[in-house]
């Protein structure tokens, strides 16, 4: 193997991570609001709103991802609207339009996981807290959301690693990120292998240090789960 | 400006896009067939690594499925499609011809989805098959049936059974994975609607058509998938 060659191809892959991680986490922090909002939807009791919710995860989980980011990119552009709307400075730069797509695409797959955590809030502890006399408001604010969160989060974790999976998908409309340099360096070089462990090397780490994450945020969510620690004893106590 | 209209571009007739896309729509089945198929093929095996393989079997199945659960599938398709060409190229040169060799991009492509698809056909088939009761084998064998008649008769019904709901899921990802092929030039739906929309300028009308021709497969293959469920899982009690 020819260690030089893969060196080379490390050193311009990590500089293309950045983007890679700055394209998972914007999407992911706007997908996780826009799946929040699409989840209180479809559980809000209003039919027209839970079909739309509804509507929006069918149409989002049956498409590829890939064509929503070309009826993003390529599609968009050909109404002269859009061309001269305010949003085409945005809607112009691939950057953005990749960003939207994963967010759109990202807050399907999480709605339904952050649904089943709002479901699983045992109606008991809603209960109590309506017989403390709080508000839906504060209800939503200090039992069901974090319950639910605590419910939701190893499902969020595999989302979140299918996200930065998914990123790559940005090369293709022209964006270098990881898995764009490496597919550049591959045509030019033909040494698909080579630069297949070095890029494959560089998510699993990635997604290796977000399973860690997700796991210590679980891990710290669940104090109730985990053996008291011993109190100390009460000095004097004993006599 | 003449534009032909949205439905003069997707039309069967003269000028219309109608023919090619529903003959990509074909393809992408095929592709996604091809590759579920391999995938499931590797499921089996690497189920049996994990579950009765040796420490080494059980080391490499360990290894194949989380090193392709974290890597995006993009990238596999880039190693097979550059490597396969850059193998066939160097075997054609060790045979006496010279110059390149490209690797036929449909089996690049499903090879790619069925390795990255059995990395999860094996997550299921292990789950299913730990969800077999331990008495129905134990019974089998106090009937004195051998190693290959117990798994013809008894585990490998009833881990199907177990399985069913999470090999639709598979499928649903293998057919919209089967859209990445397209970047290896297969006329398959997506590159088709990519053709049309570059040689008519009406990107949107085919992005659309696309995506509601993804929509529908996966609906219809999701509803198909329902029934068999319904269907092989008729003799269980429901509670």
């Amino acid at each position: 193997m020819d260690w030089s060659f893969m060196l080379s191809t490390f050193v311009s892959l990590v500089g293309a991570m950045p983007l890679t991680l700055q394209l998972a986490a914007t999407s992911i922090f706007f997908g996780v609001l826009l799946a929040l909002a699409l989840a209180l939807l479809r559980l809000s009791g209003v039919p027209a709103l839970a079909w739309f919710a509804r509507g929006y995860v069918f149409v989002f989980r049956g498409t590829p991802l890939l064509v929503q980011i070309f009826l993003i990119y390529y599609g968009l552009s050909q109404s002269p609207a859009v061309r001269h709307s305010l949003l085409w400075p945005i809607l112009r730069e691939p950057y953005w339009c990749a960003v939207i797509a994963l967010t759109l695409n990202t807050a399907a797959y999480a709605s339904e996981i952050i649904r089943g955590g709002l479901l699983s809030v045992p109606n008991g502890q809603v209960e109590a807290a309506r017989a403390c006399g709080m508000t839906r408001l504060m209800i939503f604010r200090r039992i069901v959301l974090p319950l639910a969160i605590r419910q939701a989060l190893p499902g969020y974790g595999n989302e979140m690693i299918s996200m930065v999976k998914a990123t790559s998908l940005a090369s293709i409309i022209t964006l270098m990120e990881v898995t764009g340099v490496a597919a550049k360096i591959i045509s030019e070089t033909y040494r698909a292998i080579e630069v297949f462990i070095v890029a494959g090397l560089i998510y699993l780490t990635i997604n290796f240090l977000l399973t860690r994450f997700v796991h210590v945020v679980e891990h710290l969510l669940s104090p109730h789960l985990r053996a008291p620690r011993l109190a100390a004893p009460v000095q004097g106590e004993a006599k | 400006m003449n534009q032909p209209g949205f439905l003069d571009v997707i039309s069967f007739g003269p000028g219309g896009w109608g023919g090619a896309l529903v003959a990509g729509a074909v393809m992408t089945i095929l592709i996604a067939l091809c590759g579920f198929m391999i995938g499931s093929i590797i499921g089996t095996f690497g189920a049996w690594a994990k579950v009765s393989g040796g420490r080494t079997l059980r080391f490499f199945a360990d290894g194949y499925t989380t090193i392709l659960r974290g890597i995006p599938d993009l990238l596999v398709i880039y190693l097979f499609y550059f490597g396969g060409s850059a193998a066939v190229t160097a075997i054609g040169r060790l045979l006496g011809s010279d110059g390149f060799i490209g690797f036929p991009g449909f089996l690049a492509g499903s090879l790619a989805v069925g390795i990255t698809s059995g990395a999860q056909q094996t997550e299921v088939f292990r789950g299913a098959f730990r969800a077999v009761q331990h008495g129905e084998i134990e019974a089998a064998i106090a009937c004195g049936m051998s190693r290959a008649l117990r798994f013809r008769r008894i585990i490998a019904p009833l881990t199907l059974r177990h399985a069913l709901p999470g090999m639709g899921n598979v499928w649903q990802v293998v057919l919209k994975e089967s859209a990445l092929v397209s970047i290896t030039g297969v006329a398959e739906l997506l590159r088709q609607a990519q053709v049309g929309a570059g040689s008519t300028g009406m990107p949107f009308n085919f992005y659309i058509v696309a995506g509601a021709i993804y929509l529908a497969i996966s609906t219809f293959s999701g509803a198909v998938l329902q029934r068999s469920e319904r269907h092989f899982s008729r003799g269980v009690r429901r509670s």
